[in-house]
C-alpha cells in the first residue's frame, strides 16, 4: 500500500461550550490567557500548519499542555476541531459523516496510546486481533495475521496471557502489534514509549525504526522527549501553547533553532547523533584523503569509523561514490562539544 | 403562650378542609380503580406469561425429588464458585431446611426469588445502559429509583393489588420493584466507571457503538453488574416476606403466620432457612463474580 501524505491547514481547537464563536477573536490576536479569564475558554491549538510527509516518520514535539495529544486526535477526530482541516488524500477528515468516519479509522489509521489502553478482560492475542475483529474480518484469518505481528514485536508465547501478566513494555509491544495487524496506512502514536523505561523505550524505537524501513507508514509520533524525537523524525513539529514554532529536520532545529526556547531544549542534545557529516564538512582541496564517509553519516558515527580505521581525515562521498568534501577529526569533535550558528543565542539562554 | 400573640393563620397549621381532602381522595381512588376496571382484560393477558413461567417453576421445584434438586443445586454451587466449602455448606443447610420439614415452603421461595432476579436483571440491565448513555435518562431515572427505594414496601402494595388483585403476580410485581432499583444502579455505574482511555482506543479503532458496548463497556463493567445481581437476591429474598401479604406462599407466609400468632419457634426456622439460601446464593455468586475477573489478577509486578 502506496502511503499519503496528511496536511493538517489552519487547525484550531477552543474548548469550551461556545469554542466557536472566539475564533475570529483568536485569530485576531486574542491570547491564551486572556481567552481563559474572559471568557472561560482554553486555547488548546493555534493556527496549526504541518505538511506531514508520506510514509515517513512526523514527530510532533513538545512538553505538557502543548497541545500535542490534542493535535494527535484530530488526524483520526477523536476530537472535533473548532476551525480547520485535516486532509487525507484530499478528503477533509473533520468533514466525513459519522458512518466516513468510521470507515476511516477502521481501515485508514490505527493508534498507540500512552498508557496502552489494552482491553484487560482479554488475551493478548485477542487483543491484537481487535481491530480486525470490528471490522468484520473472519476470526481465523485475524488469528492469523495477528499471530505473525505478536512474534514481529517479540511476543511469542505470550499470545494467551492477559495484559495485567505483563510488563509496561511488553503491554506497549501489544499496543504496537494491535495497531500493526490493522494494516492501516496512518499509524499514531500518543506518546507511545513515555510510560516505558529509558532502556525500554530505545529498544521500542529501534523497533519501530526496524519495522518501518519496511513498512513506510505514514507515522505521527507525539513525544515530550527531544532525543526520542531526533531518533525517529523524518520532520518534526516542536509545539508549544498550542503552536507551531518550528517545524523541519532534526538537523535544522538543532542547528537553527526558531527561539529560546527550543535554544534551551536543544542545548542538552547529544549533537553528535544528530549533525551529518556534510553539514560541517570543508570544500574538497586537493585530492581526497583518508577513509570515505557517505553523506547523512552523523558525526558520532563517522568519528567512530575514523578511529577504529586511526584515520584523522576522511572525506565526505555521495551515496554513488563522487567525493565532494573533506573533513578531519578535530572538528568533528569539535562540532560535537561546542554549539554551531547560535552560540549568542544559546548564550542568552544560559 | 406565643399563640395568644400570634395570628391564627400561623398557630394552626391552615390545612385544606377535610369535605376537600375527602373528595379529592375519593375521585383520585374512584379513577384509579375506574381505569383498572377498564383494563382487567389487558392486564390479565399482560401477566399471564409471567403466571405461568412461575407456575412451571414452581410446580418444577416442588414435585421434582428432593435428591434431584439438590444434586442440581450443588452442580451449580459447585460450577460457580468452584469452592468445596460453599458447596458443603450448602448440603448441610438444605438438609438441615429438609429435616425440619421446610422443604416445599422453600421450594416455592426458591421458584420466586429465581424468577423475581431473571426479571429485574432482564429490565435492570437495559435501563442501567441507558442510564450510563444518557445524562437526561439519567436525570429522570434517578429520583423514579430514589422513590423506589425509599417508599415503604407496604404502600406501594396498595396499587399493585389494585392492579393485579391478590396472588403470585402481584407479589412477584413488589418484589421486582424493590430489587430492581441496584440492578439499575450498578449498571449505570459500572458503565460510567470504564476507563475512558480503553473507549477511546475503542473509539479510534472504529467501533461502532454496539461493538463499544460489547466488546468494552459491559465486559469491563462486569464486577459492578455482578454486585448489582447480587443485592438484587438478597433484596429479592428480603421482600418474599412482606410480598406473602398479598398472597405469595413459601417461607414468607410462614413467617406472617408466625409473626400473627407469636409462634417464636416457627418464625425462626423460617426465618434462618432465608438467610440460609441468602449465603448460599450471595456466596456463589460472589466467587463466580471474583472467578470472571481472574485476568485482573496481576501476576507481574
Amino acid at each position: 500500500m502506496a502511503s499519503h501524505a496528511i496536511e493538517v491547514k489552519n487547525l484550531y481547537k477552543i474548548f469550551g461550550p461556545q469554542g466557536k464563536q472566539y475564533v475570529d477573536q483568536v485569530k485576531a490576536g486574542l491570547g491564551k490567557t486572556e481567552l481563559n479569564e474572559k471568557h472561560g475558554h482554553v486555547l488548546g491549538l493555534q493556527d496549526i500548519n504541518i505538511s506531514m510527509p508520506a510514509g515517513g516518520v512526523m514527530v510532533v514535539m513538545g512538553l505538557s499542555g502543548s497541545g500535542k495529544s490534542t493535535l494527535i486526535r484530530h488526524i483520526n477526530r477523536l476530537i472535533d476541531p473548532t476551525a480547520g482541516e485535516v486532509l487525507y488524500d484530499g478528503v477533509d477528515v473533520c468533514k466525513m459523516n459519522e458512518n466516513d468516519l468510521r470507515e476511516f479509522r477502521r481501515h485508514k489509521t490505527a493508534m498507540v496510546f500512552q498508557k496502552f489502553a489494552l482491553l484487560p478482560h482479554r488475551t493478548i492475542i485477542e487483543n491484537t486481533i481487535y481491530g480486525l475483529e470490528i471490522q468484520g474480518v473472519p476470526d481465523a484469518e485475524s488469528r492469523k495475521r495477528a499471530q505473525e505481528w505478536i512474534e514481529r514485536v517479540g511476543l511469542k508465547g505470550f499470545e494467551n496471557h492477559y495484559p495485567n501478566q505483563l510488563s509496561g513494555g511488553m503491554q506497549q509491544r501489544v499496543g504496537l502489534a494491535r495497531a500493526l495487524t490493522n494494516d492501516a496506512d496512518i499509524l499514531l502514536m500518543d506518546e507511545a514509549y513515555s510510560a516505558l523505561d529509558p532502556l525500554i523505550r530505545v529498544d521500542m524505537q529501534t523497533v519501530l525504526l526496524d519495522l518501518q524501513k519496511e513498512l513506510k507508514k505514514t507515522v505521527v509520533f507525539i513525544t515530550h522527549d527531544l532525543d526520542e524525537a531526533l531518533r525517529l523524525g523524518d520532520k518534526i513539529a516542536v509545539l508549544r501553547d498550542g503552536k507551531v514554532i518550528q517545524q523541519g529536520s532534526g538537523q535544522d532545529i538543532v542547528l537553527k533553532p526558531a527561539d529560546e526556547y527550543i535554544t534551551a531544549f536543544v542545548k542538552e542534545v547529544n549533537r553528535g547523533r544528530v549533525i551529518n557529516v556534510e553539514t560541517i564538512m570543508k570544500p574538497l582541496s586537493g585530492n581526497p584523503e583518508g577513509i570515505p564517509v557517505v553523506i547523512g553519516t552523523v558525526l558520532e558515527a563517522a568519528a567512530r569509523m575514523m578511529t577504529v580505521s586511526n584515520h584523522t581525515t576522511a572525506h565526505v562521498v555521495t551515496v554513488d561514490g563522487k567525493a565532494v568534501g573533506s573533513i578531519d577529526l578535530s572538528t568533528i569533535i569539535s562540532a560535537m562539544v561546542t554549539p554551531i550558528g547560535h552560540e549568542p543565542a544559546l548564550q542568552a539562554a544560559e | 403562650m406565643a399563640c395568644t400573640l400570634l395570628p391564627d393563620l400561623f398557630c394552626e397549621f391552615p390545612s385544606l378542609d377535610d369535605t376537600t381532602i375527602r373528595i379529592a381522595r375519593k375521585s383520585i381512588d374512584d379513577g384509579f380503580k375506574g381505569l383498572v376496571r377498564a383494563y382487567t382484560n389487558a392486564i390479565d393477558v399482560l401477566v399471564q406469561p409471567l403466571q405461568v413461567f412461575l407456575n412451571f417453576l414452581e410446580n418444577l421445584f416442588v414435585n421434582s425429588p428432593w435428591i434431584i434438586i439438590l444434586a442440581v443445586m450443588v452442580a451449580i454451587v459447585y460450577y460457580g464458585s468452584r469452592d468445596i466449602r460453599i458447596t458443603l455448606g450448602t448440603i448441610a443447610s438444605m438438609l438441615a431446611i429438609g429435616l425440619v420439614g421446610l422443604w416445599n415452603d422453600t421450594m416455592v421461595t426458591l421458584a420466586m426469588v429465581t424468577v423475581c432476579t431473571l426479571i429485574a436483571i432482564l429490565v435492570g440491565i437495559p435501563i442501567g445502559i441507558l442510564m450510563a448513555r444518557s445524562e437526561r435518562a439519567q436525570s429522570i431515572i434517578n429520583p423514579v429509583l430514589d422513590v423506589m427505594q425509599t417508599m415503604p414496601s407496604f404502600v406501594y402494595l396498595i396499587p399493585v393489588v389494585m392492579i393485579f388483585g391478590i396472588g403470585k403476580v402481584p407479589g412477584l410485581i413488589a418484589v421486582v420493584i424493590y430489587a430492581v432499583p441496584p440492578m439499575i444502579r450498578l449498571t449505570n455505574l459500572g458503565i460510567r466507571l470504564v476507563d475512558k482511555e480503553v473507549l477511546e482506543a475503542a473509539d479510534a479503532f472504529g467501533s461502532s457503538q454496539w461493538q463499544r458496548l460489547k466488546n468494552v463497556q459491559i465486559p469491563l463493567a462486569l464486577p459492578t453488574i455482578m454486585a448489582g445481581i447480587n443485592q438484587t437476591i438478597m433484596m429479592s429474598l428480603a421482600m418474599v416476606v412482606v410480598a406473602s401479604m398479598v398472597g405469595v406462599g413459601g417461607l414468607g407466609r410462614n413467617v406472617l403466620q408466625a409473626i400473627n400468632n407469636q409462634f417464636f419457634t416457627v418464625g425462626f426456622l423460617n426465618g434462618f432457612a432465608l438467610v440460609a439460601i441468602a449465603i448460599i446464593f450471595d456466596r456463589t455468586s460472589q466467587a463466580y463474580g471474583k472467578r470472571l475477573q481472574k485476568h485482573s489478577e496481576v501476576i507481574h509486578g
